[in-house]
């Protein structure tokens, strides 16, 4: 068989498109490299849905912690103790476990019924722990960057008549942004890496399509050699994480766009947070 | 106790509290909590190898020898860009292969290659633990692995959070102890270890959440954890005969989640204290804070 079949056979096999049987015996190369390339379309999906959800969510939860409102900033702080105080492995169990305890025939609301099932499918599930996950990370990142707002920044938004929300939109938001966008591009890289974890807690892999980890583990437990199937995710995992941090720095250059000098290419650094 | 222990012989005819009681103590319920305590011991036994590991990574990094630190350049970032889960899952078997590889070529006669096809063979007086090991030497080789691969993990974590720290001391100190006449060496031990760690703390605390929040980790290795247990435990089938119950395992989620959050709580308040202490008489902020109010 042909590496060009293979790639038609497998390339989209973890969405459920092309051959249904995974490869059994004779474990070629293509075959590990397409199907954990495959397997990396869910990593991707996670990553970019939960950090898109996410980055307003906990622009919210930031402002919220940073109330003087009790009813607003305590949930806040526990939300945010709760999800950082925790593993998300533990999460992911955990919401499994309660996820399907819901009733199978769904939930009578005001005379419609509303599924349930689909929260416990990995799509669904696994990507609302994600999202919650990183909003309360990046919303104590966020709250942080926010608390170190220059007050002169302030001073002049007030002097220049600025007031409310168009104080907030123009003055404090770009600079908060601004400060915690390091960090932030941390909590990301962090993020993307912890989608690998999805598929080894209890949300199970629906016929087989997996993620790229879930194929790499599949391969290296049928052949027993970990030194093919891992090195090929490390590297897809090191060719994505460096074009996450390309991205990243692309919006940092925006954000730092009016300080002279300050476009200096971000630095990557993976223990200031989480 | 001894009455609880008899009474506990015939769960089917106990109810309501009695039967609670002697369900959270039966042996697999010790086995359970004994698990935390296997978690512990993996938080105490890694900790320190990792930071030996990091300190090892961080002065490689540093040195003059190219070689030497090409291979620090590379520990210190490997776990920028592969998910440490990777680590978790490759190294066990890896080391265990190796090893095996190893002992196959000192104590195996044959010339037979390790690796038929799919299998990966070795003779039975080099297998590691040998078939005719107890089961606790299995455990606890199990265990070892597990120990082996978050320390690497982390040791790489901890190097570049020590090669910043010791970037981050102010290089007049270093000038200064020059000036002073000591030598390179001296300068490393007697000025840049003992002031590195209160730049260095910030990002060991932080390390060591990371840690605590990484042990869950241990089930997908293998070793019978707290994960493993809860799974166990809670099903409804693990006890249908001896205690039948319907699936339980959120509740023991729920409990190992409260864990997590008193060690975390707990951890934070303590490194807090640290910090607290190591920033006094620094030329940092925080040692400015604390002279400006005392």
């Amino acid at each position: 068989m042909s590496c060009a079949q293979t790639i038609a056979d497998y390339a989209l096999r973890s969405i459920g498109f092309g051959e249904r049987l995974l490869p059994r015996t004779d474990f070629t190369l293509c075959q590990q490299f397409t199907l954990i390339g495959s397997g990396l379309i869910w990593n991707l999906y996670f990553a970019f849905l939960a950090l898109f959800f996410g980055f307003f969510l906990a622009n919210g939860l930031a402002l919220a912690k940073a109330s003087r409102n009790p009813w607003l900033r305590k949930p806040a702080e526990w939300f945010i103790f709760l999800f950082r105080g925790s593993p998300l492995f533990i999460q992911l169990f955990l919401a499994y476990q309660a996820l399907v305890m819901l009733p199978r025939a769904g939930i009578e609301i005001f005379g419609f019924t509303v599924e349930t099932s689909w929260l416990t499918k990995a799509w669904a599930g696994a990507l609302i722990v994600l999202t919650l996950n990183t909003t309360a990370y990046a919303a104590q990142i966020f709250h942080g960057a926010l608390m170190s707002v220059p007050r002169g920044d302030i001073e002049a938004a007030d002097a220049y008549g600025l007031a409310g929300w168009s104080r907030f939109r123009r003055v404090i938001w770009p600079t908060m942004m601004r400060l915690a966008w390091p960090s932030y591009t941390n909590e990301a890289i962090f993020l993307f890496h912890a989608t690998t974890l999805v598929f080894f807690s209890s949300f199970p892999a629906f016929r087989q399509n997996g993620d790229s980890l879930y194929y790499a583990n599949y391969f290296a437990d049928k052949t027993f050699n970990p030194f093919v199937a891992y090195p090929i995710v490390a590297g897809y995992f090191i060719i994505c994480t460096l074009i996450l941090i390309g991205l990243f720095g692309i919006v940092n250059r925006y954000l730092n766009r009016h300080l002279p000098g300050a476009a200096r290419r971000l630095r990557y650094r993976p223990q200031l947070m989480r | 106790m001894a009455d609880m222990l008899a009474q506990c012989a015939e769960p089917g005819s106990l109810q309501g509290l009695s039967w609670l009681m002697c369900y959270l103590t039966s042996g697999k319920h010790m086995l359970f909590y004994g698990s935390f305590l296997t978690v512990l011991a993996l938080l105490a036994i890694t900790a320190p190898i990792a930071l030996l590991f990091g300190f090892g990574g961080a002065v490689a990094s540093r040195s003059r020898i190219p070689p030497l630190r090409w291979f620090g350049k590379i520990y210190t970032s490997m776990v920028r860009g592969v998910p440490d889960i990777i680590f978790f899952l490759f190294v066990p078997i890896a080391l265990d292969q190796g090893l095996e590889w190893l002992r196959h070529q000192v104590y195996c006669d044959s010339d037979a290659p390790v690796r038929q096809g799919n299998e990966f063979i070795v003779c039975a007086a080099a297998k590691l633990p040998l078939s005719s090991s107890p089961g606790w030497v299995h455990d606890t080789y199990g265990f070892i692995l597990a120990v082996v691969a978050f320390a690497i993990v982390f040791g790489a974590f901890a190097a570049n959070v020590l090669y910043g720290a010791m970037q981050a001391v102010p290089h007049a100190q270093l000038e200064t102890a020059e000036a002073y006449g000591m030598n390179s060496r001296q300068v490393t031990r007697r000025i840049l270890i003992p002031q590195m760690w209160v730049y260095a703390l910030p990002g060991l605390s932080n390390l060591w959440m990371i840690l605590i929040k990484a042990t869950p980790l241990l089930f997908l290795l293998g070793v019978e954890d707290i994960v493993y247990w809860a799974r166990e435990l809670g099903g409804a089938k693990s006890s249908a005969f001896t205690y039948p119950h319907s699936d339980w395992r959120l509740y023991y989620f729920l409990v190992i989640l409260v864990f997590y959050l008193l060690m975390t709580w707990c951890s934070e308040k303590i490194l807090a204290r640290l910090t607290w202490r190591l920033s006094r008489g620094q030329a940092t902020l925080g040692g400015e804070a604390i002279r400006k109010g005392a």
